[in-house]
């Protein structure tokens, strides 16, 4: 796949990392900065193209007239979509996607037209984010929460503790705790390593659990893994930025949210666009002031700055204050890693959360979600089967019978608008959309090939 | 360091480079000239050492850094001197001491295609081949052959890319990926071949020395079938095609695979290096063909176009056949063409010396310097076409012209250290750093007589002016080796 992405920021430079270290794609990166171009090609197997992401000229000598797909990822909206229209306009360019922050583009939707402006695919990183944060609330305890088909089925991941009611037990007693509900556990990673599931695998405390489940069944899966907590009421945001305005928001209503800014201007700003949440202007690592506000009652405490050294430090201060959780965004991933497994619940890296909507887009076959987990290096996709079993290698086949890479899972069947869960006899019928879980994403090409349908199908 | 890996690829280069043995062993039994052995032996040995090398480190897989690129290059560069050497030396005909087999490989590998051998026309014809197939391999070089063919290099493909491929910018790619940039070199660089070798047997040649020869047309080598060297044909189309393809050699590759991806030449119109290195071959041949006509070298003004036009675009590129006993020729005319060999060809060509590019910046900085006499205050950017160019690459050149002025003093002086007039140590040096082969005085025809120790001096010389110094010099520094 030949991929023009344009834009080295931290978007741009992630996007490039994650598809360009898979063998099938081509990647050309395009940016006004010759400094970031080196560093990024001393790093990566790219080629890069110094100039004006959206000029004619520039993306002539980026080989846009042979792209399979355009990835504007700069900062600025408008050169994002001026760029897709030239490569709609000029070169032909089949799929155009673009990241397009502003909330008014994004709720204009007759804008997205072929006639118009021609953006296939529309991805807003902050928005992205904000949804991830948001379900993180609302699952108090998971790790991670991503949708499959439509919301109907969500995967979770989740750290198991000895009060949940499975933990210390094998996995197949499962259905004798909770006969009424299907779900399944699709991966467990003991001390940063994965285990293979299969009935007879204990789960025991520490364990980072990832199981999927219908979307009302989710809450009573998770009581198997850890204790409920309870929901979340009060919210503490740090960082009066694009992420925390809209994530503020997004809960005012049904949360106690308090937003902590540092700039006055801006926090005037911020106060008029909300309506219930409360703006304190101050500094977010300031105890004096998370004191005042009596951090120690809060139930979550977001840090999400611009700055990840200081989200870092202010989500542990906050933590050592009698936060409940705290949560801080995080960019590298060296720091998530460092972090996560102490001082800080949940570091949640924009990159990861983005790259997911992305990839969906240079998988062969049909793939409608990607979701990236582990920082990269496993991944959870819903692919579609299609055709018939003649055509397909997929369709009309038990799953025990495909041949599927170790590390790979289906995990769930969704047919139309009922969840199956996937068993070893489960038959695969056409137009299931299959959700799989890969501890090893390097084997996506297998996947890739067995969703794809023969040449006879087209 | 990263010290497994590097050995790693060192290895499977190795044993890459010890499939090429095969060829010869192919051509003795066709010719029937009894040898083939050496060819069998030096296979297998450098197929176990590639082993040994690879075997137990065949399973780290750690990246490539820049500083790693920079060793396996430079010791791949010296190992494959002596594994080349090996046929040579394993011979009965022709009987080589071990440093004149060395430096049969060196000078053939690094394009030079200065030799020590004599009575050519008598050996057998599987050595006649090999020492050419060494060129070849040599001038688009091994190591992009590697990268092309070895996928898993990953992005320490472009650091390999990056130390063994001539000029002072090597950021860019044809193709986003590196091995697909390889991939893309050598695919031009083979077609050329073909053509080549179609252009010297419609030309008259027989399908040996055409296969022959286009391979060290093409690489800028210089190595000849014949003593005489191309002069041995006697055939004005013979020379005619040989000239156009040394200029087309000389040419930095990426032009030539635009060219062939966009099926136009706008792109070597456009280039300032292509337009700076046709104008210099255009002045330099004028003046030479003037001159041998004027002074009356030849008696007629074709054999004066043809020898001067012929020997300036030989030298010039830095190939090194030669029709004429350019030598002996009237007044500055051999020093000039000397000179002229310093320039060579364009960067990313097969050709060796300074390379245009890098003169064509010092000339625009000169005349830099000269705007700012005029107007203190201007801000005046170095511009190749319409592109300024990045201050560090102007500083890069001024370090590599400094440092090769450097070496070539040092070697110089070593030279005459070992006895050699002046005239021959000059150009015996400028002949070897430039990769060029044939020099003045002592060495016009070959570096048979130079000492032992003269031929390591050239050995060297010859390794430097390949790798642009830079990268084997990088090596003897504290700075590389301090952690």
């Amino acid at each position: 796949m030949k991929i023009l992405i344009l834009g080295a920021g931290q978007v741009g430079s992630s996007a490039a990392f994650h598809l360009s270290r898979e063998e099938a794609n081509e990647v050309t990166v395009v940016d006004r900065s010759a400094d970031v171009l080196r560093e990024l090609q001393d790093r990566l197997d790219i080629r890069t193209v110094v100039g004006h992401a959206s000029y004619p000229d520039v993306l002539e000598r980026a080989g846009a007239d042979d792209m399979d797909i355009i990835v504007a990822l700069t900062d600025s909206d408008e050169t994002n979509m001026v760029a897709c229209q030239v490569a709609y306009t000029v070169y032909h360019t089949p799929t155009k996607i673009a990241r397009i922050r502003s909330a008014d583009y994004m709720n204009a939707r007759k804008l997205f037209t072929q006639d118009a402006i021609p953006v296939d695919v529309r991805i807003s990183p902050e928005q992205l984010v904000c949804e991830y944060i948001e379900q993180l609330i609302l699952y108090p305890g998971a790790l991670q929460v991503l949708d499959f088909a439509e919301g109907r089925v969500r995967l979770v991941g989740a750290r198991a503790d000895q009060r949940g009611s499975l933990v210390g037990q094998k996995i197949a007693t499962l259905k004798e705790h909770i006969p009424n509900t299907e779900g399944r556990i699709a991966a467990i990673y003991r001390d940063g390593k994965s285990l293979q599931p299969d009935g007879d695998t204990v789960i025991r405390d520490g364990d980072e659990v990832f199981f999927i489940a219908a979307r009302q069944d989710v809450r009573v899966f998770m009581s198997e893994v850890r204790k409920l907590e309870d929901p979340v009421r009060r919210v503490v945001i740090a960082g009066g930025g694009n992420i925390g305005v809209r994530l503020a928001l997004a809960l005012e209503q049904t949360n106690q949210v308090k937003i902590i800014e540092r700039n006055p201007k801006r926090a005037r700003e911020i106060s008029e666009q909300l309506n219930k949440a409360i703006v304190l202007v101050g500094d977010a690592a300031d105890e004096e002031l998370l004191l005042e506000e009596n951090i120690d009652n809060v139930d979550v405490f977001c840090s999400l700055t611009n700055a990840e050294e200081a989200n870092i430090l202010s989500a542990m201060l906050a933590k050592q204050l009698g936060a409940h959780k705290v949560m801080a965004l995080i960019n590298r991933p060296s720091y998530a890693e460092m972090v996560e497994s102490g001082s800080i619940d949940i570091a949640i890296s924009p990159q990861q959360v983005t790259i997911g909507s992305l990839l969906a887009h240079v998988r062969r076959g049909d793939v409608v979600k990607v979701h990236s987990l582990r920082r990269g290096a496993a991944e959870a996709i819903e692919a579609v089967a299609h055709g018939t079993a003649e055509e397909s290698k997929v369709v009309g086949r038990k799953i025990e019978e495909l041949d599927l890479p170790r590390g790979t899972n289906i995990v769930t069947l969704v047919r139309g608008e009922q969840v199956v869960m996937a068993h070893h006899d489960t038959v695969i019928e056409t137009d299931d959309h299959a959700i799989l879980f890969m501890t090893d994403r390097r084997k996506i090409d297998k996947i890739e090939n067995l969703f794809q349908v023969g040449v006879s199908f087209v | 360091m990263n010290w497994a890996v590097a050995q790693r690829i060192l290895g499977l280069l190795l044993m890459i480079f010890s499939l090429t043995m095969l060829p010869p062993i192919i051509f003795s039994l066709i010719f029937n000239d009894q040898s083939w052995l050496p060819f069998v032996e030096s296979f297998g040995f450098t197929l176990m050492a590639g082993l040994v090398l690879w075997y137990p480190m065949r399973k780290r897989r750690k990246e490539l850094r820049l500083r790693d690129g920079f060793l396996v290059v430079a010791s791949f560069w010296t190992v494959l001197g002596t594994a080349g050497a090996m046929p040579l030396f394993m011979a009965d005909v022709p009987s080589m001491s071990f440093t004149d087999a060395l430096f049969e490989s060196m000078s053939g590998l690094t394009t030079t295609g200065a030799t020590v051998l004599t009575g050519l026309d008598s050996l057998p014809k599987s050595i006649l081949y090999y020492r050419q197939q060494l060129q070849w391999l040599g001038g688009m070089g091994i190591i992009v052959l590697a990268v092309a063919v070895l996928p898993m290099l990953g992005v320490g493909g472009m650091q390999l890319y990056r130390a063994e491929t001539p000029g002072p910018v090597k950021d860019t790619k044809l193709t986003p990926r590196i091995t697909e940039t390889a991939k893309a070199l050598w695919y031009v660089y083979f077609w050329f071949t073909f053509f080549c070798m179609m252009g010297y047997m419609i030309a008259g040649m027989g399908w040996f020395d055409a296969l022959c020869h286009a391979f060290s047309t093409v690489a800028i080598g210089g190595f000849s079938t014949h003593d005489l060297s191309v002069g041995y044909f006697d055939s004005a189309a013979i020379d005619i095609v040989a000239i156009v393809f040394m200029m087309l050699a000389g040419v930095n590759f990426s032009l030539h695979f635009f060219a062939w991806r966009n099926v136009t030449i706008k792109h070597y119109l456009q280039d300032p290096e292509f337009r700076a290195y046709f104008f210099i071959l255009l002045v330099l041949s004028s003046i030479v063909i003037v001159s041998l006509f004027v002074l009356g070298t030849y008696g007629d003004a074709y054999d004066s176009l043809l020898n001067g036009l012929f020997q300036s675009v030989s030298i010039a590129t830095t190939t090194g056949f030669t029709t004429a006993n350019y030598a002996a020729w009237p007044g500055a005319l051999p020093v000039l063409l000397i000179f002229a060999s310093f320039i060579g060809g364009c960067g990313g060509s097969t050709a060796g010396g300074i390379k245009v590019v890098r003169w064509l910046l010092i000339a625009k900085q000169g005349a830099r310097e000269i705007v700012r006499l005029v107007h203190p205050n201007a801000e005046i950017p170095v511009k190749l076409g319409n592109n300024a160019v990045n201050f560090r690459v102007v500083d890069a050149v001024w370090g590599f012209f400094s440092v090769y002025i450097v070496v070539f003093g040092i070697m110089l002086l070593a030279m005459m250290a070992t006895g050699l007039d002046q005239v021959t140590a000059f150009s015996a040096v400028a002949a070897t750093l430039n990769n060029l082969g044939p020099g003045l005085g002592d060495v016009a025809a070959g570096f048979s007589t130079v000492s032992d120790i003269g031929k390591w001096i050239s050995i060297i010389g010859m390794l430097l002016g390949r790798l642009e110094i830079f990268t084997l010099l990088v090596l003897i520094t504290p700075t590389f080796w301090r952690h």
